[in-house]
Formats: C-alpha cells, sequence, structure tokens
C-alpha cells in the first residue's frame, strides 16, 4: 500500500496553517498536516502540544482561527460534528462513547436508526450491523448488550459505527490505554484491514511502540506547531522522542548505582479479596526500587491495595521494618509509612476541583493540624509552596483548581502530596501513565532520588521498558500470584513475558 | 465572596422592589418577622447543607421538624415531663436520626434518597400516631420557654429577636467549621470526590455520617423554635415542604448537590431570599397568594440556571488558558 500512499496522490485531507488561540494562550501556530488515502498517519507530542485541539477541529467540535482544510482538495467548513461526520471524517475517543445498557446494533445506529411505519426496523439494524461487525471481525450477535463485551470488543463496536457512517478519516485518540495485549493485537490486525480497504487513519499514541508498528507517516507536534515529520523507513523510538521534546533524552533512565539498605517492608502469605486463592509473599530493601510486571488483571493493583488497606487482607502477615502492623484502612497504611499513588489520577490521586494547594495538603492535613482538629494554614501553605518547587509542578499559581493543569503536573501534585507525608514505603500504581515524555523523565529522576534517600519503592507497571530501565529487581505477576521475581541481570523482556503469561506453569505440567 | 455575589445581588434586588411597591414591607413589625422567619429557616437549611456537602440529601427535614415540633408541647402538657428532659430527649431523638441515616447510607450502602424519604414518612407517621393527630400546643402556659423564639435581645440598639442569636451562633459555628478545620476540608474533598479522599486516608464513612448528625441536630433545633415561635402544631401539616425549603436555599446559596461546594453565608443569604419572596407575594395585592409555589419555583430556576451559565463560562476560560 506504500504505492497507494505515495507522495505523488492527491492527499485526501489536508490541514493548511491552520491556528488557534484561546484567551492567554496560542494552542496551534501555523500547523500543517497532509493524510493520504490508506494511509495510517500518527500524531504524537507531549501532552499540550495541541493533538487535542487539532483533531477538535478536524471533527468539528471547535473551529479553527484561521488556516484552511481540505478535502480531495476542496476546501471545507467543518462548522459541527455533524458536518464532520457527513463528510466523512470520525473521531473515537480514548473514553469510549457507547450506551452501555443498549445492544451491539442499536449503538451502532444510534440517532441513524431506520425506520419502518415510523418505529425502529429492527431486522434492519441487525442485518446491516452484522455486516459492519464482520469488518471489524467482531463475532458477536447485534442483539448483545455492550455492557456485556469486554473494552477491547466496545472498541470494534465504535469502529464498526464509524464504518456504518461511511468514515473515510478514523481519527483514534489513545485507543490501546485500556486494552488487554490481545485486543491491543486484534486492534492493529482490524487498522491495517482498515488501510487494505482505502480508509485513512489518524493515530494518536504516547505508545511510541505501537506508533511505529503502525504508522505509514508521523506527524510530530510540539508547542502547537509542526515539529517535524518522520517517513515510516525513518520512524525509530529516537527520532520520536527527540523530535517532540526538542533534545536528545540520553539520560532518559539515569540509573545510579545504589546500596541496598536493611528490609523495609516484608510480605508473608498476603491474601488480596481480589485473589483469595493464592498467597504473595516479597520483600523491598529501603533504598530499593522493586517494579511490578504483568499482564492487565494479572492482580497487580489488588495487591497494592491490599497493602495500603483499601480492600483490607484475607490473611498473611506485613511487616515495615521489622515490626509487624495490620493496615485495615488507607489511615492505618499511612501511620505505618506507606503511601500509594494510585493508577486512576483523576478518580483516586485527585480531588479534581479542589485547588494545588488543597490537594497537596489534603494527607497531611490530620497530622498537621493544630488543637481541635483546626486547620494549620501556614503549614498547609509551606507544604505546597515547597512541593510545587520540589516537583517543579507547572502551574500559575497555588490556588490553581487542579482539573485544568497537564496531566503530568496533576501526576507530580499526586506524588507531591505523598512526598509530604516522608513515606518508608511508597507504592506507585502506573505512575508515569498517560503523561508525556519530558514529565517522564522527571518522574524517574524523582525516584532515582527517593530511592538513594532510603525510600522503599514498588512500582507497578505496565510498559516493558519502564520496568526494565527503573527496576533494580521485578516480581512478575500472572492471574494472582507472582510467577517469578528477576534480578537486575535477570532483567529481560522475554523473561518477563514468559513469567507473565504463565508460560512457565504450563512447561512445569508437560 | 465572588460566588455569593450573584445571590446577594438578588437578594437586594427582590428586597428593593418590595419596599417600593408595598408600603408595610418595611414597617418594623414586618421586618421583624421576617427576620424570624429567615432565621428559623436558616437553621435547617445551614443543616442541610452539610449533607449536600458530602453529595447526599435530607429529605426528613419536614418530618423532623413536625416530630419535634408536635413532641415537645405533647411531652410538656400532656405527659406532665419537665422541661429539661423533654429537651434532652429532642436531642437524644435529633441525634439518633441523624446517626441512624448515616450508618444506613454509608454502612448499608443506600442511598440517601430513599433512606430520608423513608425517614420523611415514617417521622409524620409516628407523630400523627402518638398524638392521636391532634393539635399540639402550649396554650398560655411555658411563657418563659417561648421567649426563646419569641424574645428579643437588644444588640447595639436594635431589638433582634431571638433565633436571629440562634442564627448567628449556628452559622458562625458551622462556617467555622466547614472553613477552619480538617473536618470540613475533609467533606469538601469527599463530597468532590469520594474515593480520592478514602485513598488520602480519610475516614469517608465517619464524616458522612457526622453531616447527617448536623443535619439532623439542626432540624431538631429549627423544630423546636418553630413550635416555640408559634405556640402551637398540627402534626398533619407541620413542617410540611420545610426540607424543600431548605434545599432551595442551600442551592440559592451556592451547594451542588453532585457535591463539594457550599458556603455557609451563601446558604443564609438564600433562606433569606426565600422568605422574602413568600413575603412579597403575601404582601404586595396584585401577586395571588396561591401561586406562592410558582413564583418561588420560577426564581430558584432562574438562579441555578444563570448560576450554571456563569460557571460554564468562567470554565471555558480556565480551560482554554491552560
Amino acid at each position: 500500500m506504500s504505492e497507494d500512499s505515495s507522495p505523488q496522490d492527491a492527499p485526501l485531507l489536508e490541514i493548511r496553517g491552520v491556528g488557534k488561540s484561546f484567551p492567554g494562550v496560542r494552542a496551534l501556530k501555523e500547523v500543517n498536516l497532509v493524510l493520504h488515502k490508506g494511509q495510517v498517519l500518527s500524531l504524537i507530542g507531549e501532552n499540550g502540544a495541541g493533538k487535542s485541539t487539532l483533531m477538535k477541529i478536524l471533527a468539528g467540535v471547535q473551529p479553527p482561527d484561521e488556516g484552511s482544510i481540505l478535502l480531495d482538495g476542496a476546501k471545507v467548513e467543518i462548522e459541527s460534528s455533524r458536518v464532520a461526520l457527513d463528510l466523512g471524517i470520525s473521531l473515537i475517543h480514548q473514553e469510549l462513547n457507547l450506551a452501555t445498557n443498549l445492544s451491539v446494533g442499536a449503538n451502532v445506529f444510534l440517532g441513524r436508526e431506520p425506520l419502518r411505519g415510523g418505529f425502529i426496523d429492527e431486522s434492519t439494524i441487525r442485518t446491516e450491523s452484522a455486516k459492519f461487525l464482520k469488518m471489524v471481525g467482531l463475532d458477536v450477535a447485534p442483539d448483545v448488550l455492550v455492557g456485556d463485551l469486554t473494552i477491547g470488543r466496545q472498541q470494534m463496536v465504535e469502529i464498526a459505527k464509524a464504518l456504518s457512517v461511511n468514515s473515510r478519516v478514523l481519527i483514534m485518540d489513545e485507543p490501546t490505554s485500556s486494552l488487554s495485549q490481545a485486543e491491543t493485537e486484534n486492534l492493529f490486525t482490524v487498522i491495517k484491514d482498515l488501510r487494505r480497504r482505502g480508509v485513512s487513519i489518524i493515530y494518536i499514541s504516547h505508545r511510541l511502540g505501537e506508533v511505529k508498528e503502525l504508522s505509514d507517516h508521523v506527524t510530530v507536534l510540539r508547542d502547537g506547531e509542526n515539529a517535524g515529520e518522520l517517513q515510516r523507513e525513518e520512524v525509530d523510538h529516537e527520532a520520536m522522542v527527540r523530535l517532540m521534546v526538542g533534545r536528545d533524552l540520553s539520560d532518559y533512565y539515569e540509573r545510579k548505582d545504589r546500596s541496598k539498605g536493611s528490609l523495609a517492608l516484608e510480605v508473608q502469605n498476603l491474601r488480596t479479596p481480589a485473589h483469595p486463592d493464592h498467597e504473595l509473599s516479597f520483600s523491598v530493601a529501603s533504598g530499593e526500587i522493586v517494579g511490578v510486571a504483568g499482564l492487565v488483571g494479572a492482580g497487580r493493583t489488588e495487591m497494592l491495595e491490599t497493602l495500603f488497606g483499601v480492600t483490607p487482607a484475607l490473611g498473611g502477615t506485613v511487616r515495615i521494618s521489622d515490626c509487624e502492623i495490620s493496615v485495615d484502612s488507607p489511615l492505618s497504611a499511612i501511620s505505618a509509612g506507606i503511601a500509594l499513588a494510585p493508577e486512576d489520577r483523576k478518580k483516586q490521586g485527585l480531588v479534581i476541583d479542589m485547588t494545588v494547594r488543597e490537594n497537596l495538603s489534603l494527607s497531611a492535613l490530620r497530622r498537621d493540624q493544630r488543637r481541635a482538629g483546626f486547620l494549620d494554614f501556614s503549614k498547609e501553605d509551606e507544604i505546597s509552596r515547597e512541593m510545587i518547587e520540589a516537583m517543579r509542578v507547572k502551574t500559575p499559581n497555588e490556588d490553581q483548581v487542579i482539573r485544568y493543569l497537564s496531566g503530568g503536573n496533576q501526576q507530580k501534585v499526586v506524588l507531591g502530596k505523598w512526598l509530604a507525608m516522608k513515606p518508608k514505603i511508597l507504592l506507585l500504581d502506573e505512575p508515569t501513565r498517560g503523561i508525556d515524555v519530558g514529565a517522564k523523565s522527571e518522574i524517574y529522576c524523582l525516584m532515582e532520588k527517593l530511592a538513594e534517600e532510603g525510600v522503599a519503592i514498588l512500582f507497578v507497571s505496565s510498559e516493558m521498558e519502564e520496568v526494565l530501565g527503573m527496576a533494580d529487581r521485578a516480581l512478575v505477576m500472572h492471574e494472582g500470584r507472582i510467577t517469578g521475581e528477576l534480578a537486575r541481570d535477570e532483567l529481560a523482556e522475554e523473561a518477563i513475558m514468559r513469567l507473565a503469561t504463565g508460560s512457565q506453569l504450563g512447561d512445569q505440567a508437560a | 465572596m465572588k460566588k455569593i455575589l450573584g445571590i446577594l445581588l438578588l437578594l437586594v434586588f427582590v428586597f428593593i422592589a418590595t419596599s417600593i411597591v408595598s408600603e408595610v414591607f418595611l414597617d418594623p413589625y414586618n421586618l421583624e418577622n421576617l427576620l424570624r422567619r429567615t432565621a428559623l429557616f436558616g437553621i435547617i437549611s445551614i443543616g442541610v447543607a452539610f449533607v449536600i456537602i458530602t453529595g447526599g440529601i435530607d429529605l426528613s427535614i419536614g418530618s423532623v421538624v413536625c416530630l419535634v415540633g408536635c413532641g415537645l408541647p405533647w411531652m410538656l402538657t400532656e405527659q406532665g415531663v419537665s422541661v429539661p428532659v423533654a429537651l434532652a430527649a429532642i436531642l437524644g431523638f435529633s441525634l439518633a436520626v441523624g446517626f441512624v441515616h448515616g450508618i444506613l447510607i454509608t454502612k448499608v450502602k443506600l442511598q440517601p434518597f430513599v433512606v430520608t424519604l423513608c425517614g420523611l414518612l415514617l417521622y409524620r407517621g409516628i407523630t400523627r400516631g402518638f398524638t392521636g393527630d391532634q393539635s399540639q400546643g402550649f396554650g398560655t402556659e411555658y411563657k418563659g420557654l417561648r421567649e426563646l423564639a419569641t424574645g428579643e435581645i437588644n444588640v447595639f440598639g436594635f431589638d433582634l429577636p431571638m433565633p436571629c442569636i440562634f442564627l448567628l451562633v449556628v452559622a458562625a459555628l458551622a462556617g467555622v467549621f466547614l472553613n477552619k478545620t480538617i473536618y470540613g476540608r475533609y467533606l469538601l474533598a469527599l463530597g468532590n470526590n469520594e474515593e480520592a479522599a478514602r485513598f488520602s486516608g480519610i475516614n469517608v464513612d465517619r464524616m458522612v455520617i457526622l453531616a447527617y448528625v448536623i443535619c439532623a441536630l439542626c432540624s431538631g433545633l429549627g423544630g423546636l423554635l418553630f413550635v416555640l415561635d408559634v405556640n402551637s402544631a398540627q402534626p398533619v401539616d407541620f413542617g410540611n415542604f420545610y426540607e424543600l425549603y431548605a434545599i432551595a436555599a442551600a442551592v440559592l446559596g451556592g451547594c451542588s448537590l453532585r457535591g463539594g461546594a457550599g458556603t455557609i453565608i451563601g446558604v443564609v443569604i438564600g433562606a433569606a431570599l426565600m422568605q422574602v419572596l413568600r413575603n412579597m407575594i403575601v404582601l404586595v395585592d396584585w401577586i395571588p397568594t396561591h401561586i406562592e409555589y410558582a413564583i418561588i419555583g420560577a426564581v430558584i430556576l432562574a438562579g441555578v440556571v444563570a448560576d450554571e451559565l456563569l460557571k460554564n463560562a468562567v470554565a471555558r476560560r480556565q480551560a482554554s488558558k491552560s
């Protein structure tokens, strides 16, 4: 298909000199983008680089201030999402927009239900939607409720829905962020198939491995401007990162040799409510960074939540510095010196409508209170200033509502909130999910620094690179149990994958 | 301050408009009465504000007012209970109501709407039961006790009705609690995001129970003062709809039913606005009294619509900045 998408062809979609300003900030400046028929174009850039704004303009959510959009060489005005759909441009959001209480067929035809005699024509819905489901390789009946499908399959319904309106341009915003490995692979098969059928795809992702696998072309944005273009053969990790951040990141994972301290956390026969049949035993020394690898659903998050007292343990012992503790609530975990930066920043980590200051101090309020529960405002102020500086949180001031910060800065606030508690044991669940390369590297540096100061760090990550780069030692989990432990010099992608998929269990049986 | 400016302006506007249209509005007697009603409704509105801040609701307020309002004269005049014992019983009942609501909502995980709707039916039914559906009153006795609601206190040359003193004390305590203590901060945080509050080491259940207890205590105090003020109470309609007046005042005053937002001063202004409106409807000749609900409904709707539009505009500006 590289012949199809050769530059000689007239482009299907062209964005020329598009600019967009919001009060106080220039979100996009003279941005160009060229998409050919049957091409997969990846749009990458750090958070806040302007990707979302550009895609909102394409999908008719916002009008551009300047510049033009050409479809088949003719200028078009995309005034609303309706117009975008009519032009054949569909946007598939990160959070899927499906009515989970309705059937698959009803969702595909939502808002465009075929009628017969004034009533919904169910049989047409069934036969027609089956056709589109087949195109995306989804083997479910149109009568099945969307809510009964896995996230990966729901996404296929979204794609089928987009195909049913004859979409020629499919925009996918972080489509794999909540998919399992197998679902991701299936999505890629569908994307490649759509490309063969002549559908053009704009693919937005932070996962550079995926970008490399899929893209015919990569367009990089930085600070609202075009930072560079990569042809298929030029796409590699280094090149993408360089264009995204505008500098080399040779010190991306900066690891120093640290000496392990004494045993900080010792877990024996821990049973979590999620996997009551399996017992977990491991330990972390102070100054040690231990990674927890595994597939989605392996029970890693559940393990951290049990250690932190969110879902109290059914059995087993937890010892901190050789002292047995009972963790039945987050409060008891905190007083034992444990902190958890949870997986879902917006739902679990932050009170999104409160200010940076209020979020930073939330856990420390109890410790810093004055007599009879009165707030210690000066202490609160001190903590928030100290943490904003230490974490390098980019915020206009400490009274900024946290909702309006970028993902990376929000994550720094989550970490700052826990560092203010001076924990002995820091549990991190997907510490860099959905944040940009620059902020990632800052968080890695911070983990190093904390380990050097003697904090024991246990982090869960689904990014292989992160585990390989950061961990002194890794635990690998599979279906609720720890299937292996790898020392620094044993850490390798294949070894982790073998343990994470549980294939060594099969070996033993055989 | 910015948050309550809109409602304050609305109050001033309705106040001035009414004083122009009606001659008796500015009459000292009318103003004193208006202040008294505002204070009484202000107290129960502050109570429900705490519950609303946690993202909950309390529909049982009117029935608690009814039970306390009928129960007090019933205990004193019919059962011969002494005043301190009767007051202690009211306090105990209010505490128990709030505690049970809180337990059912946090531990049994029932929805606040359902729990307090059942409370609404239950407490009124119980009251009509033990009073035999008969009107309860003090007659000409207990003048001293009734001074708590009917009396006046001279403050800087003004004769302030006693309920205003109660309101000032309750509002001051509530304001300090909400804004100056860690528990107030916890309530705001959990109202906005209960899960994040839990992950931050906050005992969410305990705080939610506390909010329902505060609400029931305010309702109990309100019921006590209401009946002392008017002298007698009918079990069938005493306190009817009061929960809705209280919720409306809280919402007008900036509490979001989604939880996590609200100020005490705003709620008091909201309660005042409600009472000025009701007073206006009574006093202005060409407004038929029986359309009271329609007017109040329309004003509340207009108020919250304007507030929402304003908030969206601010949010859009903020969002585009970052």
